[in-house]
Parts: structure tokens; C-alpha cells; sequence
């Protein structure tokens, strides 16, 4: 395989700046799971249509799948590793524990990212509005309920320690 | 919300209780490792080359490009298989023949299916793979496809296999023909019940294919030594299933194989079958080095196994009075490309739920050119009941009754004998009716405005039992480590933990749960059929046990009295001669040295008391009569769950089932296209419900304990999926005056039947298909 087909692309994962060796056929998943190890983030179908891949990339919620890893260069990405503040978990990620918000957990890196991107957006989104936030995260396990519930639940929380 | 109160209730102290999960804090940061978060060092990466036909017999395959591409680094096709012998096996929890299983998993002289494996490539890197993978070529004949299971049964129709063992009711015979099996039971004489019936409807019921729709894509990795060792990586249903069916199909000792369960992203039957593992070990031996094999998910909804379409007639018989004096049913079940038995666990569920004085089964696998059945939660039980709660609904309105009184007075209850021939034992489907018929939710009123109405229909799944075991290690400390066989697909491990804590009189925050290789722990069985908090949170129960007794002679050395003395009650060992503190594991855990050294406690068995587990969903819909779509405005799950261990996860056992079910009774399935191509490869176009589908599903846990567990545990994942396809479809049928027999209940199919019942309704002549009515008694 000839370098021609491969690129060096450095971006902010979580803060910190990583540089990779990316092929060019690299979507920006593969790019954080095979080449950065960041193996956090989760592949269910890379056609944009599960929202399992979402990381954040300068501040706006994308499939991973989608982005091609040389898009990447220069950008400011979070994935779920980057959700907790060092040891203490993010209010999303205990209320999902605590409601029972996960049965296998390979959507949930997907939710709680998208979950945090709607946080920020909207302290205090009603029930309608989280559904139709997480509409493009496909769960196949919980039916979404205590998905919901841990979210509001989080916001709730979020919003009381704000005071 | 406990509708029945258990025999011992408030006696359990760990039992019923939320703890968060042990295994929790990795699946929210991102640090869970799944199958394809395996890496190992020097890896090389497999793709695998489909059949772009449906059926067809292959000419030839030339390998010859693709290992001559730079980075290739191994090239297998069918001729790397071992001949196998025509020998059928139990695999998880279907069969399959051995021969048949090494052409499932690489082609040799035909193809079956559209994306049947036919060779395979490792290279340096997924991309050379596939590259190498499209320079494969491969001619083909190109026969015609038969994927409908009516059409397959007739005389004419493309044939799968040139001659096939079938077993036809009991007998085994060489047959040239697409079925497969064909299951008969029997009971009383059904012609008699029904000439004495003074009501009998009788009416056809299709339903498609459908996907398991896991998110999480098949991957696994696998590692061959020179010396025969081998080990996999990958994300599987059962680490043994694995290890036994890669040992068939490549003629190995399963003393050789060493399979890793990594965690698990949903399986609901899907993950038992091998796909990849064969493959991946195969290019492993070949190239000298780890091989990893991924799966994309067209290639999981056109090759992996999904659940049968089904064609069925329901006919049932009743007196004034509502009893069922005889029911009958007939049904044709997709096999996909391979003998199967999915068509006979249909059979076995069908009439479950009711006393059937008089009646006659006849189920019918029949082999089309689809991938090769897998199981789907609660197997064959969603569409066999969809039917026979149609009817029932039907009948209810016809004979006056109301839903759940007619389907009380026809209750299957202990004692009595199933139509397969099992005594009931001690079963929930009676309290779980009565507590439905006491929710709030049927207490309230039915929805009344236009294109609105309430459905009902009952679930059922047998449950199963089969091989588990554990082991109990009691810590220096006097906490526990739970190792079992059984993979987490859901929660399980948080469980474990709790049986093994109510047992030893821990906390069950001081058991470390976790799921052994299959280095490590002893056979189990795979995590499915609702087994594994029933058999395996038994190996926990028997290996506590085990712990308990090893320690008994301990405390007695302590107390310097006779072992006999000791007893473990209430959580701590005492005396019985008294004058003893009671000691807790706890406390003893630190004196296990002086006393004698290390306690494991060891726990395995062959299950066969599971208790089978009934359900009844109610749901208010609205349809809009333009476009054809069902919003659900309300919607209740009532569940004989035996005993709920972890009740948040059982209600999201419950929840998600339902879920699954719903998208079943209302989106989901499989579209091909004339040349027998599935059109709908994708999660856009195969529609899964989304958060915007599904409604709060409020869950009423019955808890009729399972005489065969020490917690009365009965199993929960199953039977919820059971009840939507029913509950939906007498739901829309009450709501639009039309009823649709056919799944599933989308858009353009409800538009249709309402304007169809418009056009019909012009029209003077009733002949309508589909209108509700019953069809009179027979004279
Ligand atoms: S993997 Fe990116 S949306 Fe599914
Ligand atoms: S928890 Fe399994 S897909 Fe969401």
C-alpha cells in the first residue's frame, strides 16, 4: 500500500491533540476507534442511520460513520471518553445507571453524547422534545423509556445544582 | 407494582432490590470492551465474498487475483472445509446438520441465499480485503429463487436441496421437497368439537419476515497457533455454543478452542449461530496470525438468520357460553435455506395459553431461499398467537364477553395437559389475567372518538432450562466472586450477584459478578430462552450452597463443636446448641486460612423446572384514516414474572420485548424484490421503532413463583415480544372497522384496508375479505 492513499490528520479528541496515520477511504469512527484506540465510540451500521457513532465535532452532534477521517483535520471532537470530569461521572452517565437506562450498552456512548449535546442546548427539555432530540439514536434493547427518564432526570439534577 | 403477593414477600432481603449493575460504570464511559473492540497485535482483517444471487449452483471460483494482491495474506474457500457427515446436532436453540452447517458457512456447489459466504480474505488491511474479496471470481448458474413458504410447498417449485432427511410427524424420510418438518399434535376429536360448537371462526394469517435488529454487528477474531490452539474473540449468545460449533465444523477438539466472550451488543437469538468465528480461524491457520472478521449490516439483514415468515389458519370453536370446545391450526413456517425447526416451537406455543378439549396442530418448516432461520425472542410464539389472539378478539365481540373474562374461562392452568403433551405445573396465566383485568389502565374507560379503540391479547413462551454453571469463591475478606458461563446480554451479571448475596447474607454490592471464557468456568449453555436468570441464578444458588457448606465445618473448628451444630440461617451461620454469636460470611472470611484455607463453592446442572411465562398488553390507538399511521395513546404490560430479582430490569426486559414487538405489529419487514434480493438492507428502510414510535409502556410484574427455583425464578426476556402483534392488530381493527390479517400493520397497508372498507362500504355486496365478522357455526 503506497502512502499516496494515506494522510496524516491531527485533531482535538477530548482535549488532547492526536495526529493518525489515516487512510483515505478513513471514516472519522474508524479513525477514532482503530487508529486513535478510542474504541468508546460504536459502530451499528455506518450508514448514518443508528446515531451508535455520534461524537461531537466542533460543537455540533454527528454520525461518526459519516465523516470521513481527513474532514477531521483541525477539529475539535468529543467522544464519550470525554463526558466524565476525570473520575466523577457525568450526571447523565449515573442517572443512566441509576434508571436502568442501558441493557446491552452498545447505544449508550450514541445517547450520551447526543443526551449531553441536548443538555447543553436545552436545560429543561420536556419529554416530547428529548424523543425527538434522540430520534436518530436506535435503541434495540430498553424501548427507550428509562432512556428518557435518566436524561430528564440528569436535567433535572443539572439544573438544580446550576442554582 | 406486585398485582399477586408472593409466598414471600418481605422475606428476601437482597431480592427485588435495584442495585446499579456492577459492570454499569465501563458501558457509560466507553470503556466496555465488545467484539470489535478486540485488537490484537500484528491483526490482520478478513472480508468475505456473497452471492449476488439468490439461488443458483456454482461453476467455478478463481482465487488466483485476489492472493496475488499485495498484503493479501490468505484466501479460503469450501475446499478448506472438512467433508462433514449428514448428522443432525442441537446448536443452541434450534438444530443443525453438519453438513449442511459447513455449507452454510462457506458454499460449496450451490448457493442459497443472496450473500451467501463463498470465499474468504485476510489482508494487512480492511480495505485490501475487500478489494481482494471483489477480484474473487465465481460463475454461477443461475437458478430460479423461491422465497414465499406457500409456494415452496407446492409440487413445482424450485427445489433448495436435491433430497433431504425431512421428519414428517415422527418419521424420518428421504424426501425430494422444501419441507423440512412437519409437526402434528393432537387432542381429543376436533371435528366432534366443532360440529358442537355453536360459534367457529376460521381465518388466514400472514406475517413476514423479520430482523433481531441488534445494533451491535457480528465480529469476531480469532488466533490459530502452530500447535492447534486457538482462540476467539467475539461477541456471542454463548462462549460454548461458539467453541462447539467452530469444533464441528472444522473437525477440532473443544479442549483446543478457547472462546472469550467480549460484552455483547443484543443478540435476542441472532448471536447464537456462527458465522465469522469459522472463518476468522480458518485464515488464521492459514496466514499465521490474528484475523479479525466484521460483518456490515446489509450483510447481517441478507445473511445472518432471521425470523420466519409465516402463512397460518386459525379455527376455533366455541360454546354460548365462551368455552372453546376446539381449536385447529395449520402453518407454514420459513426455514430459510436449511432444515429448521422454528415451525414446531410454533407449534408447541400455539394453543399454550387456553383448555383445549379438541384439537389438532399441524406446523410445516419450509425451506426458501433466505438465510437460515435464526431465533427471535420467544421463537415462533409471535406469530402463531397473532392468529389465535385475533381470533379470539373476534369472538369476544361476537359472543358478547368481555376480552379478558373469555380468555379467564379458558385459562390454561396446572394439572391440565397441553396439546404437546406437558402437564402444566404451576403456571401465572390466570392471576395474570385477573391483574389486568384490575389495572387502572382497563379499568379506565376505552378510548371512544373516531378511529380510536383498546386491544388486548395474551403472550406466551415455554422458557427454557438446559446446562449452567458457577462457581463461588468466598474472598479473605468475606466478600464473593461469582464467575458463570453465562453471557451478560442484559444485565444478567447484576443478578448473579443478588441471588449469590441473598444466599450468603452479603450485600450485593460485596459480590463481584463476572462471566468466565471457556477456560474458566464449566459447560453453560447459551444466554437465551430466558434461561439465565432461571438456570443459571440456580448454578449461583447451588454454588452458594456449596460455599455455605464448606464453611460450616469452619465455624465449627471456631466454635470447637461438632459441624453438625452449625446451621446458615437468616444470613449468618449460628449454633444450634446456642451460646454462639452468630457469625456472617463476613466475619468468617478472614479466619479461612487458619481454618482450612480457600472455599470455592461450586454450583452446575441440567435445568429442566423452568416455568413458563405468560403476558397480557393492552393499548389504546388512534389511526389517522389519511395516511394509515397507529399512534399508541396508552399502553400496559401485565407479566407472571415468577420472582423479580432485579425488577428495573425486568420491567426493561418487559419494555423492550413490547418494543420489539410493536415495530414487529407495525413496521418492520423484509421487502425482496422478483429475483429474491432483499430491497430493505439498512436501518432506514428496515424501520426498528425509534423514540418517536413508542409510547410510556407501564409494566404490572405478577410474581407466581417457579416451583423449580429456589427464588422462583421463571424467566422474563421472551414472553413480552409475544402479546404486541395480537394487541396491535385488535387494536386497529377496532379502530378503523376493518380487520388486517397480514403483517405488519403499516401505513400504506391500514390506508389501504380503510379505503378499501369505503369503496366496499359504496357497494352493496358484502364481499369483504376482511370485515370482522365471524363466520357462522357449521351444520
Ligand atoms: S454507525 Fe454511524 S449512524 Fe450507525
Ligand atoms: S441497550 Fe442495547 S441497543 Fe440500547
Amino acid at each position: 500500500m503506497s502512502m499516496d492513499t494515506k494522510r496524516i490528520v491531527t485533531a482535538s479528541i477530548n482535549g488532547a491533540e492526536i495526529s493518525v496515520m489515516a487512510d483515505n477511504r478513513m471514516s472519522l469512527l474508524e479513525m477514532l476507534r482503530d487508529a486513535a484506540g478510542l474504541t468508546g465510540t460504536k459502530e451499528g451500521c455506518m450508514t448514518g442511520d443508528c446515531g451508535a457513532c455520534s461524537v461531537m465535532m466542533n460543537g455540533r452532534v454527528v454520525d461518526s460513520c459519516l465523516v470521513m477521517a481527513a474532514e477531521a483535520e483541525g477539529a475539535e471532537i468529543e467522544t464519550v471518553e470525554g463526558i466524565a470530569d476525570g473520575k466523577n461521572l457525568h450526571p447523565l452517565q449515573r442517572k443512566f445507571l441509576e434508571h436502568a437506562a442501558l441493557q446491552c450498552g452498545i447505544c449508550t456512548p450514541g445517547f450520551l453524547v447526543s443526551a449531553k449535546a441536548l443538555l447543553e442546548k436545552n436545560p429543561d427539555p420536556s419529554d416530547a422534545e428529548t424523543r425527538y432530540w434522540l430520534a436518530g439514536n436506535l435503541c434495540r434493547c430498553t424501548g427507550y423509556q428509562q432512556i428518557i427518564d435518566a436524561v430528564r432526570d440528569a436535567a433535572a439534577e443539572m439544573r438544580s445544582s446550576a442554582k | 407494582m406486585a398485582a399477586f403477593t408472593h409466598p414471600n414477600h418481605g422475606k428476601y432481603k437482597v431480592i427485588g432490590t435495584r442495585p446499579i449493575r456492577h459492570d454499569g460504570e465501563d458501558k457509560v464511559t466507553g470503556r466496555a470492551r465488545y467484539g470489535a473492540d478486540v485488537h490484537q497485535p500484528g491483526m490482520l482483517h478478513g472480508a468475505v465474498l456473497r452471492s449476488p444471487h439468490a439461488h443458483g449452483r456454482i461453476l467455478s471460483v478463481d482465487t488466483s487475483r485476489a492472493e496475488a494482491l499485495p498484503g493479501v495474506r490468505a484466501v479460503a474457500t469450501a475446499k478448506d472445509l472438512p467433508e462433514l457427515p449428514d448428522k443432525v446436532m442441537a446448536s443452541g436453540e434450534g438444530i443443525e446438520n453438519q453438513r449442511y452447517m459447513s455449507t452454510r458457512i462457506l458454499a460449496g456447489e450451490k448457493v442459497l441465499f443472496k450473500g451467501h459466504p463463498i470465499a474468504t480474505v485476510a489482508a494487512d488491511d480492511p480495505w485490501i480485503a475487500q478489494d481482494a474479496a471483489a477480484l474473487i471470481e465465481v460463475k454461477y448458474e443461475v437458478l430460479e429463487p423461491v422465497l414465499d413458504v406457500l409456494k415452496a410447498m407446492e409440487d413445482g417449485a424450485p427445489r433448495l436441496h436435491d433430497k433431504i432427511t425431512a421428519t414428517l410427524m415422527g418419521k424420518k424420510e428421504q424426501v425430494d421437497s422444501n419441507v423440512c418438518l412437519h409437526t402434528r399434535f393432537q387432542a381429543g376429536d376436533p371435528e366432534a368439537g366443532f360440529a358442537e360448537a355453536d360459534l367457529v371462526i376460521e381465518r388466514e394469517f400472514r406475517t413476514k419476515t423479520v430482523h433481531q435488529g441488534y445494533i451491535e454487528p457480528h465480529h469476531a477474531t480469532a488466533l490459530a497457533l502452530s500447535d492447534g490452539q486457538i482462540t476467539i474473540w467475539t461477541s456471542t449468545q454463548g462462549a460454548f455454543a461458539v467453541r462447539e460449533q467452530v469444533a464441528t465444523v472444522l473437525k477440532k477438539e473443544l479442549s483446543k478452542i478457547k472462546v472469550i466472550p467480549m460484552e455483547i451488543g443484543g443478540g435476542f437469538g441472532g448471536k447464537i449461530p456462527v458465522y465469522l468465528e469459522p472463518l476468522a480461524v480458518l485464515l488464521s491457520e492459514k496466514s499465521g496470525k490474528p484475523v479479525k472478521m466484521t460483518m456490515s449490516r446489509a450483510d447481517i439483514f441478507q445473511a445472518t438468520g432471521p425470523a420466519s415468515a409465516s402463512a397460518s389458519r386459525v379455527k376455533f370453536g366455541f360454546k354460548k357460553d365462551g368455552t372453546i370446545i376446539a381449536a385447529t391450526f395449520w402453518a407454514a413456517y420459513e426455514a430459510g435455506a436449511y432444515p429448521n425447526i422454528y415451525g414446531m416451537m410454533g407449534a408447541m406455543c400455539v394453543l399454550a395459553p387456553y383448555k383445549i378439549p379438541n384439537g389438532q396442530v399441524d406446523v410445516y418448516d419450509v425451506m426458501t431461499n433466505t438465510p437460515k432461520v435464526a431465533a427471535y425472542r420467544a421463537p415462533s410464539s409471535p406469530q402463531a398467537l397473532f392468529g389465535v389472539e385475533s381470533v379470539m378478539d373476534e369472538a369476544s365481540k361476537a359472543l358478547g364477553i368481555d376480552p379478558i373474562e373469555l380468555r379467564l374461562m379458558n385459562a390454561a392452568e396446572e394439572g391440565e395437559q397441553r396439546i404437546d403433551g406437558l402437564k402444566w405445573p404451576r403456571i401465572g396465566m390466570i392471576e395474570t389475567l385477573e391483574a389486568a383485568r384490575d389495572s387502572a389502565h382497563y379499568k379506565s374507560p376505552a378510548p371512544s372518538g373516531p378511529n380510536q379503540a383498546r386491544g388486548l391479547a395474551i403472550g406466551f413462551w415455554v422458557n427454557a432450562g438446559m446446562q449452567s454453571s458457577a462457581t463461588v469463591g468466598i474472598n479473605m475478606d468475606g466478600t464473593a466472586n461469582v464467575v458463570t458461563g453465562s453471557v451478560d446480554i442484559g444485565g444478567s451479571r447484576a443478578s448473579m450477584a443478588i441471588m449469590a448475596a441473598e444466599t450468603l447474607g452479603l450485600k450485593a454490592e460485596e459480590v463481584r459478578p463476572s462471566v468466565g471464557d471457556t477456560d474458566s468456568i464449566g459447560h453453560t449453555d447459551i444466554t437465551a430462552g430466558s434461561r439465565t436468570t432461571y438456570a443459571t441464578g440456580h448454578a449461583v444458588y447451588l454454588a452458594s450452597l456449596d460455599a455455605i457448606e464448606q464453611m460450616k465445618p469452619r465455624v465449627a473448628k471456631l466454635w470447637d463443636c461438632d459441624p453438625a451444630e452449625v446451621v446458615f440461617e437468616e444470613g449468618a451461620f449460628r449454633s444450634t446448641k446456642n451460646g454462639q454469636e452468630p457469625m456472617t460470611v463476613r466475619q468468617l472470611g478472614p479466619k479461612l486460612p487458619a481454618t482450612g484455607g480457600p472455599v470455592q463453592g461450586q454450583g452446575s446442572l441440567m435445568a429442566t423446572a423452568q416455568g413458563s411465562g405468560f403476558g397480557l398488553h393492552i393499548a389504546d390507538v388512534e389511526v389517522d384514516p389519511d395516511t394509515g399511521k397507529t399512534t399508541i395513546l396508552r399502553y400496559t404490560a401485565v407479566q407472571d414474572v415468577g420472582t423479580a430479582i432485579h425488577p428495573a430490569y425486568v420491567e426493561g426486559q418487559i419494555i423492550g420485548g413490547a418494543t420489539q414487538g410493536i415495530g414487529w405489529a407495525l413496521n418492520e419487514e423484509y421487502v425482496h424484490g422478483d429475483k429474491g434480493e432483499l430491497l430493505n438492507t439498512g436501518f432506514l428502510d428496515y424501520r426498528m421503532p425509534t423514540t418517536l414510535d413508542v409510547p410510556v409502556i407501564e409494566t404490572i410484574l405478577v410474581e407466581v413463583p417457579n416451583p423449580g427455583h429456589p427464588y422462583g425464578v421463571r424467566g422474563v426476556g421472551e414472553t413480552p415480544i409475544v402479546p404486541p402483534l395480537g394487541t396491535m392488530g385488535n387494536a386497529i381493527a377496532g379502530a378503523i372497522g376493518v380487520r388486517i390479517r397480514e403483517l405488519p400493520l403499516s401505513p400504506p397497508r391500514v390506508q389501504a384496508a380503510i379505503a378499501a372498507k369505503e369503496n366496499a362500504a359504496g357497494k352493496t355486496e358484502a364481499a369483504r375479505e376482511t370485515t370482522a365478522k365471524p363466520v357462522p357455526a357449521q351444520s
